[in-house]
Parts: C-alpha cells; structure tokens; sequence
C-alpha cells in the first residue's frame, strides 16, 4: 500500500505524520520525501547513506547544420522553451519539461536529446525505515520529473508512506498521483480549512480515497470538523497543540520516541487508515459489481 | 527602417508598454512609408513561462532590427540579441514619445538584459 501525506496549506505537520507514521509501522516501510525543494525527513531519521544517484531530464540539442529554422519546434513547445529564428533554433533547458515533442515534429531530424542535470535521489536505511528523498538542484525549478524520478526508487511489496510538498499543484500531483490512499494534514484555523478544501477537491478530482488528520487542535475553532463532517471526510488523527511536540520536532526527535501516548496514537492513525483502504476498495468493487 | 515598440494599445497615441514579454501588442513603425502595423502579443499575457522568448520571436518574425521597450530580461535578450535586434530601453509614456526620441538618436543601444528572469 501506498500511504501519502499531503496537505494544502504547508506547515501543517505532514512531514511529523509520515516520519512519526514510519517509525510506528513495525515492519519494513519505505519513505518517500517528496518534497524536493526543502527535503526535511532526514533530520528526524539520521540513517545511513547508501546510494546516490543524478536524476536527469532529457533536453533538446540542435544541429545548426541540418535546422532551417522553420518553427514547428517552437510552435508545439507550450513551455516556450525553444524560440526559432531564421538563424535556427535557441534552447532555453531551464525551461524544458523533457517531454520530447521538439524532436518528434522536427521535419529535419535535427533535435536529438542530450541530459539536463536537475537534482539527485538520495537512499539511506534508518532502523528498517528505507528513506528515499528527492533533492533539486539549486536553481532548478521543475520538482515534477525529480518526483516522479524519486518514486521510481520505491520497491514493489513493501508499505510505502510518501510525504508530499505543500501545496495542491503540479509537485504534489506528482507525488500523489498513484498513492492508494491520501491522508491530508491540516489545522483548524481559517487557513487550514481554505486550503483543506482545496485539497479535498484535488484527491476528488485524481479518485484517491482521503481520511484528515487535524494537527494543533486546541487553536483556532471547530470550522474544519464541521467540514469534514458535512462533506463526509473521516479524521483519522485529532493531534492536541502540544508544546512539547514541537520541543522534541527542535530537537529533531519523533513525538512518539520522545512523548508517552503518541506511538499508540499514529498506531491507531495507521490501522485506521488501512481499514479506510480497504472499505473504499470494497466500496469500489461494489460499484464495478453494478 | 522597421522599429518595433510594446504597447498597450494599436496607436501612436498609446501607452508604451514598459513589460517587454507581456505587452499585449507590438506595433511595427516603418519610417521610410511613416506607417505602422500592430501584432497582438495577447497569447503571452498568461503564459505561465517564456513570454520573453515568444515575444522576442514573434518581434523576430517581423523582420525588424530595432526594439523600443521599458524592460527586457536576459532569455528575451538572448533571442533578440541572436536575431541581431538592437534593444533601446526608455521611459516614455507614450509609443509617439519613444519614437520621437528614438529618430533624434537620444536613445542608446541596451548592451544586457536590465532586468532579471522571472524564472531561475
């Protein structure tokens, strides 16, 4: 099963979810921390490095000789990433998704792709927690093609639980878009429920099942039950605002090595997140039944 | 002589646009005929990246050799500089103004990019 942690607005607590959800799986997990502009997974895990490796986009290189400069390149590049002039083609690689459509149209043969360095995918073992994360490049602006790079990491039959960048764009697409089930982190404050909603409609419209767990409770008021509520979500997780929760975070320390209670309590976030799972594959197989 | 000028709207009388990738229009003066025609750059008024570079090609095409802008970054350099279109940046507020000052030759030549990427 994949597991990944999401949430709209960012510093709500996913990557405290996915690290503290590892630690209490009691097997063999994988971590994926997919939030490559600032991995942060690490800093509570300190495991060992065991591979590294350069992830790469492919970009167009031109052969001046054989581009007359006619523009269908240009024209079928929707990140303009390639301009025609009568002079030939100019790339921009910093721009280039890699998708390889320039080569494709290019009635002279004259686009080959060449590799445009983006970041690496770090592998460290920590206590039977295989951590996986994506690093961009500084300077780089595509998290994309280094997520999907990431997950291509993971192997097959071992529980994976990904901790996705903040947001309900492209980077967290990417990382959520083969998960079986999301688990969205939020607060209950206006912010957090504003962009609780947006992230609902994101897993909707992608088709993967969703539970929230509500981080801080204590703060702000109770809009973000009454959500979920009314819109048929489950909480998995009601976190209290503890202070010595971010104390131990300071000191780079897993609420539930640190903090009596909070093992039994992402024990029970995990078991409830698997039978929320398997009720909507049930679900699931019951419409096909129909 | 073709000199191309960002511009808001499709007349002498309009404003010149200081955003070089994202005007919404270039209008193209010939100072032999003392005419003009306007291209819509409308298509890059959302682009979500690389308006500069389309823009810079889209002036490419029109076959002038001269720029009046307020700005212009360094890919929009890179294209028009490749191109051989010499940039001149100015202040004026009107397309009439920038061309007023551009035929007495008070505007000099950009030799880089004066403003930075919007991207990286």
């Amino acid at each position: 099963m994949i597991l990944a942690v999401a949430s709209g607005k960012g510093g709500t607590g996913k990557t405290t979810v996915s690290v503290n959800l590892a630690r209490v799986a009691g097997r063999r997990v994988q971590l994926l921390d997919c939030d490559v502009e600032e991995p942060n997974a690490h800093l509570f895990l300190r495991g060992v490095l065991q591979r590294r490796e350069e992830i790469c986009v492919p970009v167009p290189q031109v052969d001046a000789s054989l581009c007359t400069g006619c523009g269908e390149c240009s024209s079928f590049c929707r990140y303009h990433a390639i301009a025609s002039l009568e002079s030939g083609a100019l790339t921009f690689p910093e721009l280039c998704h890699g998708c390889g459509g320039c080569s494709l149209v290019c009635p002279e043969k004259a686009i080959t792709e060449t590799g445009h360095r983006i970041g690496v995918v770090e592998t460290s073992e920590a206590d039977g927690i295989t951590l996986i994360q994506g690093r961009l490049d500084i300077g780089v602006a595509m998290a994309p093609p280094l997520i999907r790079a990431a997950k291509s990491f993971l192997s097959e039959g071992i529980p994976a639980i990904l901790d996705a960048p903040p947001g309900t764009s492209c980077p967290v697409i990417a990382a959520i878009s083969d998960a079986h089930l999301v688990i969205l982190v939020t607060e209950p404050t206006p912010f957090g429920l504003h962009d609780l909603t947006l992230a609902v409609d994101m897993v909707r419209e992608l088709k993967i099942p969703a539970g929230v767990v509500i981080n801080r409770v204590g703060l702000g008021d109770d809009r973000v039950h009454a959500f979920c509520r009314e819109q048929g979500i489950p909480i998995l997780l009601e976190i209290q605002d503890d202070r010595k929760i971010a104390e131990a975070y300071s000191r780079g320390e897993l609420a539930v090595d640190a903090l009596p209670g909070y093992h039994a309590h992402f024990e029970n976030l995990l078991f409830r997140s698997r039978e929320l799972y398997h009720a909507t594959r049930s679900e699931h197989h019951a419409d096909l039944r129909i | 002589m073709k000199v191309v000028f960002s511009t808001s709207g499709n007349t002498l009388d309009a404003p010149l646009d200081r955003r070089f990738g994202r005007a919404s229009n270039f209008l193209v003066y010939d100072t032999e005929t003392e005419s003009f025609t306007v291209v819509d750059n409308r298509q890059n008024l959302n682009a979500s990246q690389g308006a500069g570079i389309q823009s810079a090609q889209t002036v490419a095409g029109t076959g002038a050799k001269h720029l009046v802008t307020g700005h212009c970054g360094p890919k929009a350099f890179r294209v028009l500089n490749t191109a051989g279109i010499a940039i001149y940046t100015t202040d004026a507020a009107t397309v009439a103004d920038a061309l007023k000052q551009f035929l007495s030759g008070k505007l000099k030549t950009a030799g880089a990019a004066d403003v930075d990427s919007h991207w990286v």
